[in-house]
């Protein structure tokens, strides 16, 4: 927008979306909307607490690992989906039904059976953020040129080259979205897994606020994730735009 | 060039036909600071097929869509029998070089298109889309969906849809921009015809110089961006020969030579 | 930082690939009804047979899993359940579909509004509003009206962005033909730029609805258990496996024929290029 002649980028928006939030706080219109300046109070006390730090620790631990695991596992699937029809027949249908099922509800099956610790979270994280990476590189393998696949076949690939050599490669564009992605996903699969275990990290951290009716506690806590977020995607859009040439050559 | 000279010596053959169209003066400056148009101005006589030729990015579409009211000048202006231009009107229509049909409607509703916008009863504006459409060739595919046509195909709808509304002056950005040589030569004979039949003023914009001596009556040779007018000539070819026969009249083949040694200055 | 939705439903990808296996399987392999019979049988066997072993004490086999999801459908108890989840679910999503739509496509028409709102909504869709939860559950308890806000704040981000996306890659040669057609500013909006993102906001529509049932249930899980969610945390409190996993089938079941109607609906009444090809 243009303000007196000069271009205002659109992030300063946000400003005033923090201006009206104070002021919706301050008036006091409901319990669930403490004024920002107080939250932020909270948030610098909370980040001395070493709960606090623990919290965090743990979901970087698991949301690293599981995304890891997404990552290592979802590409080769989605590149052998796009290559193998009958095995992108056998995966797609259940591939599609979990993208979109509310996973939320798979998560009492996974605490049933890993219990209510690191690894039911990383699992969680896992169940958010696979299947769009593999459905992204699964797309990555079909944009694959035919003639890059003759030339590896003239050239004498072995399938392990073709498949670490070329597709992994030139399917990257379409990888690195689903990555991205992938990893959105994972933040909220973090947070709903910690949510309804509850017993330990940010989900303890929330259990114990909430029982104690600390809204600007909550709210500081989730300041934090937000921003975690943000910056999870917005560094990911930048690699991202620096593979976008590889993209426009591929054709 | 010496049989582009003998054309443009020779007497027009609709000298006497009242411009239509006037452009004084045209200048456009894109906002990246692109100079498109540099001081053009033209005259289109009524009745006749007008071409605009000349090397690509040298701002065809840009004069074209100025004409048409889509594009605002940054000087001078343009004036359909006398009035001045400031958007589009329902004098003119355009066809597209992308076709831009609409994905969603059928062939018939999008011939219908212009006339639906101008709240014409349902019934009635298909009578006239179909008269047009079975017109450009399309008898039977009237409930078709433009992903189950071919480009050329797609093409003629556009020319149906603009001729429907009944404009005095249709514009036609490359319509053969995206077919292939056989459909648009079909394309070329069916235009020919039209023009004939319709007796309406024509704007055309292309890039062969074939295409454009084939078809018109006049073709404005357009210089490098910013463009100007950089010659003027008239057509005269025998319109009852065969095609065949056309193609190989000295007058068309003196005149694709002309035009063509007069474009090879700019490339040098 | 770049709006992070997107369609996900595959493309449509040519399978024609000669394949050196024996005939019938060939055959097989072209009929996608077949393998995704195929698929599931695989899956349910691999299910019944890690639940006979058992892999844990806690993994009913997919007979036993069945059974029950059959028994509360009989006995009334799994519709009841679904009921009361999906009626505030259906509000829900619902109401941010029409809100949403509205504000995307506002976004879409007017830069003042596209400056003030697009940031705001692009930090919300990254964001795991999942964690606003336990906090709405808080202020409002659990009835009808937190589950309806909860669904709300779960689906409008994406609902919101994918309409404002759609409205504005509307194809400029559409808008330039109605103008020189002379359609004026409500026909423009009503009859291209509207119809041209019918596909990219019924993509929206569809991760908002996922993203509601994400919410919904979770509402239902964490603090005072209702509707589905109840089931699931009963069930499992009496080790009852087999009614949780089928309750939880039951729900994935629904949200997936939930979002597949929405693109039948969509095909059906708005996209009549999609029907007549073959
Ligand atoms: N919207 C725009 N903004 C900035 N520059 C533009 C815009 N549209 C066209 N131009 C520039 O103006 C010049 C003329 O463009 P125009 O499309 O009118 O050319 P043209 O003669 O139709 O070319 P072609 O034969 O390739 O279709 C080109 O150099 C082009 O890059
Ligand atoms: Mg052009």
């Amino acid at each position: 927008m243009i303000i007196n002649g000069t271009r205002v980028p659109a992030v300063f928006s946000l400003l005033i979306w923090a201006v009206l939030w104070e002021i919706v706080g301050r008036l006091g219109l409901t319990i669930l909307i403490p004024p920002l300046s107080t939250t932020i109070e909270k948030l610098v006390e909370i980040v001395g607490t070493p709960g606090f730090w623990d919290a965090l620790g743990l979901t970087l631990k698991t949301f690293v690992i599981g995304s890891v695991i997404s990552i290592l596992a979802g590409i080769p699937i989605g590149i052998l989906m796009g290559r193998l029809p009958v095995l992108d027949r056998l995966l797609l249908p259940w591939v599609n039904t979990f993208i979109s099922a509310p996973l939320s509800a798979l998560v009492p099956v996974v605490m049933a059976l890993f219990g209510f610790g690191e690894t039911t979270i990383i699992l969680t994280v896992v169940l958010f953020a696979i299947w769009i990476i593999i459905l992204d590189a699964r797309a990555g393998a079909h944009a694959i040129s035919p003639s890059l696949v003759e030339m590896a076949r003239v050239y004498g690939a072995t399938n392990w080259q073709a498949f670490s050599k070329i597709f992994v490669l030139s399917a990257m564009p379409e990888i690195l979205t689903g990555v991205r992605l992938g990893l959105l996903r994972a933040v909220k699969g973090v947070i709903i897994g910690q949510l309804l275990v509850s017993v330990v990290g940010f989900g303890r951290l929330f259990e114990i606020y909430s029982s104690n009716f600390l809204m600007e506690h909550m709210w500081a806590l989730l300041l934090v994730l937000f921003a975690l977020a943000s910056a999870i995607d917005t560094a990911f859009g930048l690699i991202e735009r620096r593979v976008e040439h590889f993209a426009s050559s591929r054709n | 060039m010496i049989g582009l000279q003998a054309q443009t010596a020779a007497p027009p053959l609709a000298a006497d036909a009242a411009p239509i169209v006037e452009v004084r003066g045209l200048s456009k400056i894109y906002p990246g600071g692109v100079e498109a148009l540099n001081d053009i101005s033209l005259s289109f006589p009524e009745g006749e097929l007008t071409t605009l030729l000349g090397p690509s990015g040298c701002g065809k579409t840009t004069l074209l869509k100025i004409i048409a009211g889509l594009l605002q000048p940054t000087g001078g202006e343009v004036r359909v029998r006398g009035r001045a231009v400031t958007g589009p009107g329902p004098e003119r229509s355009f066809v597209f070089q992308d076709f831009a049909l609409m994905p969603w409607a059928t062939v018939i509703r999008n011939a219908a298109f212009g006339l639906e916008l101008r709240g014409v009863p349902r019934s009635e504006r298909e009578a006239v889309a179909e008269k047009y459409i079975a017109s450009v060739g399309l008898k039977g595919f009237e409930t078709k969906y433009p992903h189950e046509l071919s480009g050329g195909m797609r093409q003629r709808v556009g020319l149906a849809r603009a001729l429907a509304v009944n404009a005095d002056i249709v514009m036609m950005d490359e319509p053969f921009s995206a077919v292939d040589e056989q459909t648009r030569r079909q394309f070329q004979e069916d235009m020919l015809r039209l023009v004939a039949q319709e007796r309406k003023t024509f704007l055309f914009v292309t890039h062969s110089i074939e295409e454009a001596v084939y078809v018109s009556n006049r073709i404005v040779l357009l210089s490098r961006r910013p463009s100007r007018v950089s010659e003027i000539i008239d057509v005269n070819l025998p319109r009852d020969s065969e095609p065949d026969q056309i193609r190989r009249h000295p007058a068309y083949l003196d005149t694709v030579e002309g035009i063509w040694q007069t474009l090879k200055r700019y490339l040098d | 930082m770049t709006p992070t939705t997107r369609e996900f439903v595959p493309a449509a990808v040519p399978l024609g690939r000669p394949a050196s296996s024996p005939h019938s399987l060939q055959t097989l392999a072209s009929n996608p009804y077949a393998l995704r019979i195929v698929s599931f049988a695989i899956v349910a066997l691999a299910w019944e047979w890690a639940g006979r072993v058992p892999v844990s004490p806690s993994f009913p086999t997919f007979g036993e899993t069945a059974a029950a999801l059959f028994s509360m459908l009989a006995d009334g108890s799994l519709p009841a359940a679904f009921a009361n989840t999906l009626v505030p679910l259906a509000i829900g999503i619902a109401l941010s579909s029409v809100v949403g739509v509205a504000i995307g496509v506002a976004m879409g028409l007017n830069e003042k509004v596209e400056w003030f709102g697009v940031p705001i909504f692009i930090v919300l869709q990254a964001a795991p509003l999942a964690a606003l939860v336990p906090l709405l559950v808080l202020a409002y308890g659990i009835g009808v009206t937190t589950k309806v806000f909860v669904v709300c704040i779960m689906a409008m981000p994406v609902i919101v962005l994918n309409s404002f996306k759609a409205v504005r890659h509307t194809p400029h040669s559409l808008i330039e033909m109605g103008r020189s057609f002379m359609a004026n500013r409500p026909q423009l909006i009503g009859k291209i730029i509207l119809r041209s993102a019918t596909p990219v906001i019924f993509a929206g529509l569809r991760l908002g609805t996922a993203a509601g049932f994400v919410g919904a249930i979770l509402a239902e899980l964490l603090v005072t258990p209702t509707g589905v969610g109840d089931i699931i945390t009963y069930s499992q409190s009496t080790a009852d496996y087999p009614r949780m996993y089928a309750a939880i089938a039951g729900v994935i079941i629904v949200s997936v024929l939930f979002i597949e109607g929405l693109g039948w609906v969509e095909q059906r009444f708005l996209r009549p290029e999609k029907r007549s090809a073959s």
